[in-house]
């Protein structure tokens, strides 16, 4: 017989008994729906982590220092590497270089000092960080108190809600109130006097250009914001921060940094470099391929690419743990359609009996019961799919509801992504085929002349 | 000049059945030929036989013994899927208790053997047609089994067992479930259908007045063997 004479007779014959294989359909589809809304719930959360982690920047970064600076991050195993090429500063022609490498989208140096804070008249010594643009997406500013920086340049700062709390007793009222920054600028001398150049020459050799000068400084910034969590926390800024300014305007500072005093030195005094930049990628993916181009340039690099080979191998064990749960809930379902087909078996009898004689052979028979039980699973993966979708979502609205509860973002937990969705159905299929072979081969056994008898 | 080889050519047949230690035997070393456009009456009571011996002629079921020849090809050679298309192709067949599948309408009844032999769409329609028109029920079609009389329902029985247009026409008891007017019109059909189509029909039936009415020559089984088996007109 040509399918699409099976496939009609098989919808026919299904509708015929409508009620019982509509149960058995929603048996089959009741399974899929757990193991949809299992592996979205899998899907979902692990999705969230990633989403969440590689925000963090902690997956899409790379951290660049020279290789110069020993001990710091990517200085591994030094004392039995192969000699290093000359090294090279991490200045702002290297930050240049960095950013022109294909998949980098931002390089950023990390601003950080240690300074005074006067507020009310109260002075306290605390970390300052200079945070990229980018760090608005970030997601670590959500249900912060306040706004974000209104521009990468703004004299405004956003306080880690410990400090805030070291300044007053009501955090969230320091929002809108200035502050004032004391900190060291650094300058180049240019020109100095005959007698500087003197005394330099004499303590350096000759030869050596300018200095710098350590100018002390005051910087009034409006407070926009309180923050609980701390964004500086990870590799890029290596936690502790506890006020924030937008990069540029810490960069317009001119703060001093620990390695001036190597700069100077070094007779690049003239030419301010970085202690690290951080360079972002496009996606995690491309972070091995841009940490190899950093390299071959001679810097030194780090990345946590391989805590995300860790994270995925946790969410496989994990999804195949929710996998095999809703597994069980399709077993059953199976079960359903078997005893469905043997019913039906016992049932038609005499009509297998007329087919044979009408000159039916034992396949189409055989492929006629398969249909029915393939289109069983089809249909109950179809309504499966859409019920898994909507346990999901019932799920992701019922945690949203409590997380608001809890003063926090709502999230999306349950993701159905298409290969689920597809990879559900066919799945359906196969079980329900599975289960039709014993009764379809029973039915394609039956005896033409017995089976006419069967009343 | 060789005579002309039979259709269908029963060798010695016998069909056995097991009940526990027990052995029936149903049919009994049967020698049976039929000529191309016969109409065969195969006459007996009940449990004689007949019944088992136009099951196996319409290979339906297979011998324990002996042989059935249908144009030289014993069937008893044939696999199960030969046997199907021997159906399919060669046979048509008509039951005593009509055994059309209810759920569908005539029509749908009449193309499910054109479905299983894969015929093509478009000239399904016009031979489900011929064939409601040949058993006068083309105003019928889409009617369902339970809205007609039973002569009806034999009727469309009859155009299922034509429209796959057979070479034998195989017909169990088929007045069995009909009053005495509506048992005659079918016979009138099957005898009109033998004429116009030149088929060969064989007819299982307990009733020796339509038998001999209507059939040109009639085998009597008694206790699944042949008793006599003479030829009417």
């Amino acid at each position: 017989m040509k399918t699409r004479d099976l496939s009609e007779l098989a919808v026919r014959n299904l509708r015929e008994a409508v009620l019982r294989n509509s149960l058995t359909t929603l048996g089959v589809a009741v399974g899929v729906a757990s193991l949809v809304a299992m592996l979205s719930l899998g899907v979902g959360l692990q999705t969230l982590a990633s989403q969440r982690l590689t925000r963090s920047g902690l997956f899409d970064a790379v951290f660049v220092t020279s290789q110069r600076n020993f001990r710091g991050p990517g200085q591994r195993g030094s004392a039995d590497s192969a000699p290093k090429k000359e090294s090279r500063s991490l200045d702002e022609d290297a930050r240049q270089q960095l950013s022109k490498l294909s998949n980098v989208t931002e390089v950023y140096p990390q601003i950080r000092f240690v300074t005074d804070v006067r507020y009310a008249g109260k002075s306290e010594t605390t970390s300052v960080l200079g945070l990229p643009d980018s760090s608005r997406s970030s997601g670590a500013f959500e249900g912060m108190t306040g706004v974000y920086f209104s521009s990468p340049t703004a004299d405004e700062a956003i306080l880690q809600i410990e400090f805030a709390k070291v300044l007053t007793d009501q955090p969230p009222s320091l929002v809108g109130k200035d502050l004032t920054l004391r900190y060291a600028e650094r300058a180049a001398l240019s020109k100095a006097s005959d007698d500087d150049e003197a005394f330099l020459d004499s303590m350096m050799g000759s030869g050596k250009p300018g200095g710098i000068s350590i100018v002390p400084r005051e910087k009034t910034l409006r407070i926009v914001g309180v923050i609980e969590s701390d964004p500086s926390a990870g590799i890029g800024g290596f936690g502790g921060a506890r006020v924030y300014l937008p990069l540029k305007a810490a960069e317009q500072l001119h703060v001093a940094q620990p390695d001036d005093l190597q700069a100077f030195l070094s007779g690049n005094a003239a030419k301010p470099s970085y202690m690290a930049l951080t360079v972002r990628v496009h996606s995690p993916k491309d972070v091995p391929q841009v940490e190899a181009a950093i390299k071959q340039l001679g810097f030194a690099t780090f990345s946590l690419l391989d805590a995300t080979k860790s994270l995925r191998l946790v969410f496989t064990v994990f999804d195949l743990f929710l996998g095999l749960f809703g597994s069980l809930a399709l077993t059953v379902a199976s079960l359903g359609i078997i005893n469905t087909l043997v019913m039906a078996i016992l049932e038609r009898r005499r009509e297998i009996g007329i087919l044979k004689a009408l000159g039916a052979t034992d396949r189409d028979v055989r492929s006629l019961f398969f249909a029915e039980a393939g289109a069983m699973g089809l249909f109950g993966g179809f309504f499966g799919v859409a019920l898994g979708w909507l346990i999901g979502q019932a799920l992701t609205w019922g945690t949203t509801i409590y997380l608001h509860r809890q003063n926090l973002p709502g999230v999306k937990i349950s993701y159905v992504p298409w290969w689920l969705a597809l990879g559900a159905i066919g799945f359906a299929i196969i079980v329900s085929l599975v289960a039709g072979l014993y009764p379809a081969a029973r039915a394609a056994r039956l005896n033409p002349v017995e089976a006419l008898r069967y009343e | 000049m060789p005579a002309a080889p039979m259709l269908i050519e029963a060798e010695s047949v016998s069909r056995e059945y097991r009940l526990g230690e027990t052995v029936i035997r149903a049919v009994d070393a049967v020698s049976l030929s039929v000529e191309k456009g016969e109409f065969l009456a195969l006459l007996g009571s009940s449990g004689s036989g007949k019944s088992t011996l136009l099951s196996m002629m319409a290979g339906l079921d297979r011998p324990t013994s002996g042989a059935i020849r249908v144009r030289e090809r014993n069937l008893a050679e044939l696999d199960a899927d030969e046997l199907a298309r021997y159906r399919r192709e060669t046979v048509g067949m008509v039951f005593q208790s009509f055994n059309l599948l209810p759920r569908m309408t005539l029509e749908e009844n009449v193309e499910l053997p054109l479905r299983l032999a894969e015929v093509d769409r478009h000239d399904r329609e016009s031979r489900v047609g011929e064939a409601l028109e040949r058993v006068r029920l083309g105003a019928r079609r889409r009617h369902r089994p339970s809205e007609l009389s039973g002569g009806e329902q034999q009727r469309a029985a009859l155009a299922r067992a034509l429209v796959n247009r057979p070479a034998i026409l195989f017909a169990d008891e088929p007045t069995g479930n009909l009053d005495s007017v509506n048992g005659e019109q079918i016979l009138l059909l099957l005898r009109e259908i033998q004429d116009s189509l030149g088929m060969t029909i064989i007819m299982v039936t307990h009733e020796r007045p339509l038998a001999e009415k209507f059939a040109n020559r009639i085998a009597l089984l008694s206790d699944g063997r042949l008793i006599s088996d003479g030829v009417l007109r």
